[in-house]
């Protein structure tokens, strides 16, 4: 199962559809890793949402993605996780460690948003 | 049979990772039936994905046998990973939060052992590796 990957912006969303083999997690991972450069992304979403098992191997893929997309100079961020997947994957023992993680698309693109802006272009909030 | 069986048992043959999905697929749909939580449908789903890899990973090929169970009224689903690889020279070195022979995380075995209610693990060195995990409804 191919997972559909869409440029928006300086960002790549690839979101997963349905169940992945192990297989088709490595595919994915590699063909980030190298569109990444290709298009000058800058940033790297991984929507998770369809998801209804992250074993071991899927963490594993995804930590990967996310160090291997920032040795390459962009971000990750990997989006929707179901709850009780997040439970499973605690249970298990998995906690994606190092990776940015958030609720959902939105507030993915929003955290990229911020991570762009860097040091230096940060907005000043006075209290 | 040590549980009365509720429903025929399915039984899943592993020797791709393709299968790892459909044994986990076919596990989450047995403890639908069973009118499982959600939370306890992934639980379950996971714990075979972990156990069907190591099927694949460690001895190529082997099975998922998935049942329904009844123990006096209280429900459950019994997930038996079975297979004639090379088996586990230590056992307890295996139980170890991450321990792997693999280059893996080290986390199947116990893992499993945390997602499910009940686990037991047998294993001859060069016959073979059978896990028994069950999850009761709440």
């Amino acid at each position: 199962m191919q997972v559909p990957i869409l440029k928006q912006g300086a960002y790549l969303i690839a979101t997963v559809q349905s169940a992945l083999t192990d297989e088709d997690l490595k595919q994915l991972r590699d063909t980030l890793v190298e569109r990444v450069s290709v298009v000058r992304a800058r940033g790297v979403i991984v929507d998770v949402t369809a998801l209804d098992v992250i074993d071991s191997f899927a963490t594993r893929t995804l930590r990967d993605v996310a160090h291997m997309i920032r040795l390459r100079g962009a971000e990750t961020v990997i989006v929707g996780i179901q709850p009780e997947v997040a439970f499973s994957m605690v249970k298990l023992g998995l906690t994606l460690e190092g990776v940015a993680t958030s609720l959902d698309l939105e507030e993915g693109l929003a955290y990229l948003d911020r991570k762009g802006k860097g040091p230096g272009h940060e907005v000043r909030t006075h209290r | 049979m040590k549980f009365a069986l509720i429903a025929d048992e399915v039984r899943v043959s592993i020797d791709s990772d393709s299968d790892i999905v459909a044994a986990r697929q076919k596990g989450r749909e047995l403890a639908a039936q069973c009118g499982f939580p959600s939370t306890d449908l992934a639980v379950v789903a996971t714990a075979i994905s972990e156990l069907a890899r190591n099927i694949v990973r460690y001895a190529v090929r082997g099975e998922i046998i998935l049942r329904l169970i009844d123990d006096n009224g209280r429900r459950g689903v019994e997930v038996v990973a079975t297979d004639d690889g090379p088996g586990i020279p230590d056992v307890t070195l295996a139980m170890q939060d991450g321990y792997s022979t693999s280059g893996s995380l080290g986390l199947g075995l116990p893992g499993v052992r945390r997602l499910m209610d009940e686990f037991e693990i047998s294993s001859d060195f060069g016959k073979g590796t059978t896990v028994t995990a069950r999850k009761w409804k709440r």
